[in-house]
C-alpha cells in the first residue's frame, strides 16, 4: 500500500478527496456499529459482514488518505512545512467558546489511521473464523467495530475533546470485549480491572486538558483564531515562550499520567496482562495498534506540550524517559515468569510501549512514532498466532508448560510466522523491528540520555531471552498435554495425566461451546481465515521496517519524510484555518519562511548520501531551525527541533551481539531446564533463597495488584466507604432523627408543663390552627406531622426572624 | 408582551389540574377508564409543551418569553408573573415528557396497595407544581408551586412506598419543609429590604443590588438552606436514600428527574441573580460542600447492598458537580450546571426505572442475590449497562456534557473567587469520575455479569415474573434512551438555548 506511493511527483503541494475527508473514516464504522445493534441477528452471517466490510471501507480510504499525504509530501520541496488539514465544524457552543468536531489529518494521523484499519480488518477477518459459533457472536463484532470507530475517531481528533471522547469509547469497548465472556468472574473482574484503572489515569487527562486550555486559549484565539482544546493550537502555544512554567508543567504531567494508565506504564501496568481474559482477536487489536497506543499516541500527537513542559532534551531525565524506562525492565522481567503465552505477549506489550515512551520522553520522536508502526504488525501477529495454537491445537489453553510444546512440526504457517514476528520483536536485522526499536535506543543515547540507552540494551537482552524461552516452550521440545493430545506414540505417563487434568479443566479463558468437536482432534494447522491474516502480518513485520532503513541511507527514509513534522517558524496566517469548506493545501507562502526552505532543499539531498558522521554534522549546522530551543519571533512553531542520531553499524552490531547473547543463554538454559531437566538447575529457585525471593517477587507481580486491590480498592470500597456511611447514618441522620425526637420531647415537656399550666389559653388559638392545617394529613401519619410541621416551621421561622432583625 | 401566545404558559401548567377534575368524577372501579384519561391529560400537556417549544424564539433564548402578568395577591403586591427563557424551557418541557412517560409506565407497574386513580391523580397535580415552579417569575408564586409538589411526592411515598414507607415520608416532607421555612422568611427578608413593593424577580434583581452585602449574605443563607435541602447537598441529604428507596418507581422517577432539579433551579434564577454580592461570598464554601459532596455520595454508594439505594446516592454526587458548576459564578460552569441537570434527569431516571423493574422481576435489589441479569433478562441487562455508561460520565452520552465541562470550569471561577481553592475542587471532582466508574460498573459487574443466582436460575419458581422488557417499558423508556444519545452526540442542542439565558442571568457579574 504504502510501497506503491514511493514513486515521486512532481506536483505542487497537493491534496485529495481522502485527505479532505478522512473525518469519514471513524463514522464508517460507527454507522456500522449501529447496523450491527440493529439488524445484526437478522443478517445471515450474523452482522459480522457489517463489520468487516465497515473496516475494510475504513481501510480503503484511509489507503487513500495515506496515499495522497504522500503525494503532497513528496510534491513539496524537502524539508518544508507541510500544513495539516484542518477542518472543523461546531460541536458545542459555551460561554462564548466554541469548540469544534472535525479532523486534523498529518503524517502522524495517517500512519496510525492506515495501520488502525489494516490491523481490525485482520482480525476481524481472523474473528470470522476464531468467533465462530459463540454465544455472542453478533456482539462481539458489534464491540469490536465501535472499538475500532473510537481508535480512529481519536486519531483523527481536531480538538483534545474528541480525542477525548474516542478515547473514552474506546475504553467502554475494551470493558465489553475483554469481559466478552463475563459468565465468569474472573473475566468480568479483569474488565473491570482494566476500565478502572484506565480511568484513574483519566483524571489527569480531565485536568490536563482543563489546564492547558485555560493556559492556552487566550494566545491560541488571539495567534491562531482556534481555541485552547485546538491540537494545533497546543501544539504551536507550546512552543510560543507564552506559557507559564508551571501551567505547562502541570498540564503535560496530567496528560502524561492518562498515557501511563492507558498505555500500560508502571505503576498502571497491571491491568493489562489480566486483559488477556478477553477473546486472543481482542488481546490482538487491544495490544498491537489501538487502545494501548493510544496513550504513546496521544504524547506524539501534542508533543510540543511535553517538549516544553518536561523540558525534554534539556535535562539528563525526564518524567516520561524515566516511566518508560522502568516499564521497559520491569515488564520485561515478568514476563519470564508467565507459563501462560498471551501473558508472556502482554508483558512483552508492556515493554515495548516503554520503548515507544522513552523514545518519545527523550526526544527520539521519529523512532517512536515508527516502533508504533512496526510493532503493530508483528505483535497483532504474534498474539494471533497464539490464538491459533490454542484454537487448533491445545484446547483453548494458553499453558506453555503444560499443553504446548513441539507445535513446529503440526503447525507450519503458524510457527513460520511466529518465528518472523519474534525475530522482528527481538530486534533482528532486517526484521522490522530493527528499525524501529534500535533507533530509539540510539537516538536515546544519542540525546544525551546514556543511562536510558543502557536500559534500552538490557531490554533488548530481556526480550530475545524471554521471546526465545515462549518459542522454545510452545514450538520445541516435546508436546505435552494437549498438544500430546492424541498422539499416543509420543504420549508418556506423565503427559497423560496433565491431559486429564486439562479434561475437567473448565476450558481456560477461552473456551466456547462450538469447539469442542476440536477436542477429537490433535494439533493441526488453522483454516484460512486465520492463517491468511498470519501470513500478511508477519510478511509486514518481515518487510515494514524498510520503510525507514537508516541503515541505507537518506533516501531509505521514507517513513521519516513522510511523517516527521518540519520544525520550521510558519507564519500563523500560513496556516489559516480553513472552515468547513475546502481544506487549503498550503506551504507557508509567506516570507519569512521562504529562505529557509531554500536552503533545506539545497542542503538536505546532497548531505544525505554522504556518510553518517556529515549528516550528523550537518543536522548540528545547517538544518537546527530555533523551535523548541528559542521562542519564534516573527511566526510560530508547530514542532521542535529534533536531533537524528546517525546510524553507525558499529552501534548496531554491538546490540545485534546483545540480541543474540540473549537468545544464546536463554536457549541453553530452556534446554537444561525443560528438555535435559537438568538437577543443578531444575528447582534451583526452591533451594536458593536469594533466587527464590526474586522468583517469588516476580510471580506476585512486584505485589503491585496486592497494593492496588488489597489496600487501595479494597480500602475505599470498604472500610472508608462504610465509614462515611456509618457517619451518615449515626451521624448526619443522627442529627436529623435526633432533632425530630428532641423536639417531641420537647415538645412533650413544653405542653404539659408550659402549654397546659401556664399559657393554656393564649396558644390555643394557633394551636386549632395547625391541628386545622395537619389535619388534612391525618389519614396517614395519625397526627404526628402537623405537630413536627408546626414545631419545624415555627423554630425556622423565629430564627429566622432573628435573623431579619439583626441585621434591620 | 413579546408574544401573543402567552396563553401558553398557563395553559401547559394547569392542563393536568383539567385532567384532575374530570378523574375524580371517573368511577374508581374502572381503572382502564382513569388510566387512560390520565394519560390522555399528560400527552395533552406535552402538546402544549412541544407548541412552547415550537413556538419559542430561540434567537431570543437570553430573554422571557411567553410573558404573562396579572394581579393576583394584591395585598402582598404578589402577582401572577409567568415567563420562560433559555433556563426554563428545557427543565419545564423535560418535566412534562417525564410525567407522560411516567405515567405510561405505570399503566401495568401501579404499585401496591393499587388504586391507580389516586396514583394518576397525583402524578397530574405534581405535574402542575413542577411546571409552574419554572415559570414563575414572582417569589410567592415560585413558592406556592414549591411547595405544591411536596405533597403528592408525600401521599406517593407514604401510601406507595415500600417497607419504611412512613419514616420515609415523614422524613423528605419535614426535611423539605423545614428549607422552605428559612427559604420564606428569606423571601420575606428579601421584600421588605427592596422597600416592600413587589415580589417579582426582575424587580428585585434590578433592587437587590442595593441591599448591604452583610445581609444579603444572611438573605442567601436561608434560600441556601430551602435550596440546599432539595438538590440535596451534602450535609443536607440525608433524606434522598431513604425517599428515593421507599418511593415507587414512579416516585423515585420524578424525584431524580425533576424534583431535585428545583433546588439548583432556584440558585440559578433566585438566589445568584439576586444577592450577587452574597453568592461571591458563598461560592467557595457552596464549592466546598459540592466536592465533598461527590465524593462522599460515591463513598455511601460504595458502601451500599441495594441497587436503587446505591443510584440514590449517586444523585448527591453527581447533583454535586452541579452545584460545582453553580458555584464557579462562571457562564461556563452554570451552562454545565444546566445540562448536568437535564442530563441527570435522563440517566438517572432511567437508573429508577430500570431499578424498578428489575424489583418487579425478582422481588428483591440486594446486590448479592442479584447476578447474570444479562442471561435472564439480556435487554434489560443491556439498558441498565448503558445507563450506568452514560452516568459515569461517557464522552457521546448527556452525562459527560454536564460532568467534564464543570470540572473545567472550575480552573477559573469568577472574578474574586479564590482561584486555588477552585482548582482543587477541580481535581477532587476529576477524581470523582473514577469513583463513579467504580460504583457504577461494580454494580453492573455484579448484577448483570455471571451467573443467575441458585435462587433465582430457572425452575425455581420465578420464571414466570422473570422477563424481559415488555412493550409498556419500551414505550416508557426509549425517548429517554434516545434523548441521553442525541444530547450526547450533539450537546449543542440544549446548549445554544441555554448560553443566552444563563449569560442574562450572570450580568452581575459582567459575565
Amino acid at each position: 500500500m504504502l510501497a506503491a506511493a514511493t514513486e515521486m511527483t512532481e506536483t505542487v503541494l497537493s491534496s485529495g478527496w481522502f485527505l479532505e475527508n478522512a473525518w469519514i473514516i471513524p463514522i464508517i464504522p460507527a454507522i456500522s456499529f449501529a447496523l450491527i445493534i440493529f439488524f445484526g441477528k437478522r443478517m445471515p452471517k450474523k452482522g459480522s459482514e457489517f463489520g468487516v466490510a465497515s473496516m475494510l471501507g475504513a481501510l480503503v480510504f484511509s489507503a487513500g488518505a495515506a496515499y495522497q499525504w504522500i503525494q503532497r509530501v513528496n510534491g513539496a520541496a524537502e524539508g518544508a512545512y507541510i500544513a495539516p488539514i484542518v477542518k472543523t465544524w461546531t460541536w458545542w457552543q459555551n460561554d462564548g467558546v466554541s469548540l469544534g468536531i472535525g479532523q486534523h489529518v498529518d503524517g502522524l494521523t495517517v500512519t496510525i489511521l492506515l495501520v488502525v484499519a489494516f490491523i481490525s480488518s485482520l482480525v476481524q477477518i481472523y474473528s470470522l473464523e476464531y468467533l465462530r459459533g459463540d454465544r455472542r457472536y453478533t456482539h462481539f463484532f458489534a464491540s469490536l467495530t465501535l472499538f475500532s470507530a473510537g481508535m480512529l475517531n481519536m486519531v483523527v481528533a481536531e480538538n483534545m475533546i474528541q480525542l477525548i471522547l474516542g478515547w473514552e469509547i474506546m475504553g467502554l469497548c475494551s470493558f465489553m470485549l475483554i469481559g466478552h465472556w463475563w459468565e465468569e468472574g474472573a473475566n468480568s473482574r479483569a474488565a473491570l480491572k482494566a476500565f478502572f484503572t484506565t480511568r484513574t489515569g483519566d483524571i489527569g487527562l480531565l485536568t490536563g486538558t482543563a489546564v492547558l486550555y485555560f493556559a492556552a486559549n487566550d494566545w491560541t484565539t488571539k495567534t491562531l483564531g482556534v481555541s485552547g482544546f485546538s491540537i494545533r493550537g497546543l501544539s504551536s502555544w507550546a512552543l510560543s515562550g507564552d506559557p507559564s512554567s508551571a501551567a505547562i508543567t502541570v498540564g503535560a504531567v496530567a496528560l502524561f499520567i492518562a498515557a501511563i494508565g492507558k498505555s500500560g506504564q508502571f505503576p498502571l501496568h497491571t491491568w493489562l496482562p489480566d486483559a488477556m481474559a478477553g477473546p486472543t482477536p481482542v488481546s490482538s487489536l487491544l495490544h498491537s495498534s489501538t487502545m494501548v497506543v493510544a496513550g504513546v499516541f496521544l504524547v506524539a500527537r501534542v508533543y510540543p506540550v511535553f517538549f516544553e513542559g518536561l523540558d525534554i532534551l534539556g535535562s539528563g531525565a525526564n518524567f516520561i524517559v524515566i516511566i518508560g524506562g522502568i516499564t521497559i525492565v520491569i515488564a520485561a522481567l515478568l514476563a519470564f515468569v508467565q507459563t501462560d503465552i498471551k501473558k508472556v505477549l502482554a508483558y512483552s506489550t508492556v515493554s515495548q510501549l516503554g520503548y515507544m515512551m522513552m523514545g518519545l520522553g527523550a526526544g527520539a520522536w521519529l523512532p517512536a512514532v515508527f516502533h508504533i508502526f512496526t510493532h503493530a504488525f508483528f505483535k497483532a501477529c504474534l498474539f494471533l498466532g497464539a490464538g491459533s495454537i490454542s484454537h487448533s491445537s491445545s484446547h483453548h489453553s494458553f499453558e506453555m508448560k503444560k499443553d504446548m510444546g513441539g507445535l513446529r512440526k503440526f503447525m507450519p504457517i503458524t510457527f513460520t510466522t511466529w518465528i518472523i514476528s519474534t525475530l522482528a520483536l527481538c530486534g533482528v536485522f532486517p526484521f522490522s523491528g530493527f528499525f524501529s526499536k534500535d533507533e530509539i535506543i540510539d537516538n536515546v543515547g544519542h540525546n544525551g540520555y546514556n543511562v536510558f540507552m543502557i536500559v534500552g540494551l538490557t531490554g533488548a537482552f530481556l526480550t530475545a531471552a524471554y521471546m526465545t524461552r515462549a518459542t522454545y516452550l510452545t514450538f520445541f521440545g516435546s508436546p505435552r498435554g494437549a498438544s500430546a493430545g492424541e498422539h499416543h506414540e509420543e504420549e508418556g505417563h506423565g503427559a497423560h495425566a496433565s491431559h486429564d487434568d486439562h479434561a475437567h479443566d473448565t476450558h481456560g479463558h477461552d473456551a466456547h461451546a462450538s469447539h469442542d468437536d476440536h477436542a477429537s482432534h490433535g494439533p493441526h494447522e488453522s483454516g484460512w481465515l486465520i492463517t491468511a491474516p498470519l501470513i500478511i502480518l508477519a510478511t509486514l513485520a518481515l518487510s515494514s521496517g524498510f520503510l525507514n532503513a537508516a541503515p541505507f541511507g537518506h533516501s531509505w527514509e521514507n517513513f521519516k519524510k513522510w511523517v516527521e513534522p518540519s520544525a520550521e517558524v510558519i507564519n500563523p496566517t500560513g496556516i489559516a484555518y480553513v472552515t468547513g469548506g475546502a481544506g487549503e493545501a498550503r506551504i507557508s507562502s509567506d516570507e519569512p519562511t521562504e529562505p529557509v526552505v531554500g536552503e533545506e532543499a539545497q542542503s538536505g539531498a546532497p548531505l544525505a548520501a554522504a556518510s553518517g558522521e556529515e549528516d550528523h554534522s550537518s543536522e548540528e549546522g545547517h538544518h537546527k531551525s530555533d523551535c523548541g530551543t528559542k521562542t519564534p519571533v516573527d511566526g510560530v512553531c508547530v514542532a521542535p527541533q529534533l536531533n537524528h542520531a546517525p546510524f553507525k553499524w558499529s552501534k548496531a552490531g554491538l546490540s545485534m551481539l546483545i540480541v543474540f547473547a540473549g537468545m544464546l543463554s536463554s536457549w541453553i538454559l530452556c534446554v537444561q531446564l525443560y528438555e535435559r531437566k537438568n538437577k543443578k538447575l531444575v528447582g534451583l529457585t526452591e533451594r536458593n533463597k536469594a533466587l527464590g525471593a526474586g522468583y517469588k517477587f516476580l510471580v506476585n507481580k512486584y505485589y503491585l495488584d496486592a497494593l492496588y486491590e488489597n489496600v487501595i480498592v479494597r480500602s475505599i470500597a470498604h472500610p472508608i466507604a462504610r465509614g462515611a456511611y456509618w457517619i451518615n447514618q449515626n451521624i448526619l441522620d443522627g442529627i436529623v432523627n435526633g432533632a425530630g425526637t428532641s423536639a417531641k420531647t420537647v415538645a412533650g415537656w413544653v405542653y404539659r408543663n408550659v402549654d397546659q399550666k401556664l399559657v393554656d389559653g393564649a396558644v390555643n388559638g394557633s394551636g386549632n390552627a395547625a391541628q386545622a392545617a395537619g389535619g388534612a394529613l391525618q389519614p396517614v401519619q395519625s397526627g404526628k406531622v402537623n405537630m413536627y410541621g408546626a414545631l419545624l416551621f415555627g423554630s425556622a421561622a423565629i430564627g429566622a426572624l432573628i435573623l431579619v432583625i439583626i441585621n434591620t | 408582551m413579546l408574544s401573543e401566545h402567552n396563553w401558553v404558559l398557563s395553559v401547559g401548567t394547569f392542563l393536568p389540574l383539567v385532567g384532575v377534575i374530570i378523574m375524580l368524577f371517573l368511577p374508581k372501579a374502572d381503572e382502564a377508564l382513569t388510566k387512560a384519561v390520565g394519560i390522555i391529560t399528560a400527552a395533552a400537556t406535552l402538546a402544549v409543551g412541544v407548541f412552547t417549544l415550537i413556538q419559542f424564539d430561540y434567537g431570543r433564548a437570553g430573554e422571557m418569553q411567553f410573558v404573562a402578568n396579572h394581579e393576583w395577591i394584591s395585598v402582598i403586591k404578589s402577582s401572577y408573573f409567568i415567563g420562560l427563557d433559555g433556563i426554563s424551557l428545557p427543565l419545564y418541557f423535560l418535566s412534562m415528557v417525564i410525567t407522560l412517560l411516567v405515567m405510561i409506565y405505570s399503566w401495568d407497574h401501579v404499585p401496591s396497595p393499587g388504586n391507580p386513580k389516586a396514583f394518576f391523580i397525583l402524578m397530574l397535580v405534581l405535574q402542575t407544581g413542577m411546571a409552574g415552579t419554572f415559570i414563575s417569575r414572582d417569589l410567592i408564586l415560585f413558592f406556592v408551586f414549591f411547595e405544591l409538589v411536596l405533597l403528592p411526592m408525600y401521599f406517593m411515598i407514604g401510601v406507595w412506598g415500600g417497607e419504611n414507607r412512613q419514616y420515609a415520608s415523614l422524613k423528605f416532607f419535614l426535611y423539605t419543609m423545614f428549607g422552605s421555612a428559612l427559604m420564606l422568611v428569606a423571601f420575606l427578608a428579601l421584600f421588605f429590604k427592596t422597600g416592600a413593593e413587589s415580589f417579582s424577580i426582575p424587580f428585585l434583581i434590578e433592587n437587590g443590588l442595593n441591599i448591604s452585602r452583610t445581609t444579603q449574605i444572611w438573605i442567601f443563607g436561608g434560600m441556601f438552606v430551602g435550596f440546599a435541602v432539595k438538590v440535596p447537598m451534602f450535609p443536607f441529604h440525608t433524606w434522598l436514600p431513604d425517599a428515593h428507596t421507599q418511593a415507587p418507581t414512579q416516585g423515585s422517577v420524578i424525584l431524580a428527574a425533576i424534583l431535585l432539579k428545583l433546588g439548583t433551579y432556584g440558585f440559578v434564577r433566585i438566589a445568584i441573580p439576586i444577592l450577587p454580592e452574597a453568592a461571591k461570598a458563598w461560592a467557595p464554601y457552596i464549592g466546598a460542600l459540592a466536592v465533598i459532596g461527590i465524593i462522599y455520595g460515591a463513598l455511601g454508594c460504595l458502601a451500599q447492598t441495594d441497587m436503587k439505594r446505591l443510584i440514590a446516592f449517586s444523585s448527591v454526587a453527581h447533583m454535586g458537580y452541579v452545584m460545582l458548576g453553580i458555584s464557579t459564578l462562571t457562564s461556563f460552569g452554570m451552562n454545565a450546571a444546566m445540562f448536568g441537570m437535564v442530563a441527570h434527569g435522563l440517566i438517572t431516571g432511567m437508573l429508577f426505572f430500570v431499578a424498578g423493574s428489575v424489583k418487579e422481576r425478582y422481588h428483591t435489589l440486594e446486590i448479592k442475590r442479584l447476578s447474570g441479569m444479562l442471561l435472564q433478562i439480556p435487554k434489560l441487562g443491556w439498558i441498565m449497562g448503558f445507563c450506568a455508561m452514560a452516568s459515569l460520565g461517557l464522552p457521546g452520552l448527556a452525562g459527560f456534557w454536564g460532568e467534564f465541562p464543570a470540572i473545567l470550569s472550575a480552573y477559573q471561577p469568577a472574578d474574586g473567587l479564590p482561584v486555588e481553592v477552585f482548582r482543587a475542587y477541580m481535581v477532587i471532582a476529576a477524581i470523582g469520575t473514577v469513583f463513579a466508574a467504580g460504583y457504577l460498573l461494580w454494580l453492573f459487574q455484579r448484577t448483570a455479569f455471571g451467573e443467575p443466582t441458585a435462587e433465582f436460575s430457572p425452575g425455581h419458581g420465578h420464571d414466570e415474573d422473570i422477563h424481559d422488557v415488555n412493550k409498556f417499558e419500551w414505550l416508557a423508556w426509549s425517548p429517554l434512551l434516545i434523548a441521553i444519545v442525541v444530547f450526547g452526540v450533539y450537546p449543542q442542542l440544549m446548549f445554544k438555548v441555554l448560553d443566552p439565558a444563563v449569560g442574562v442571568t450572570l450580568k452581575a457579574f459582567g459575565g
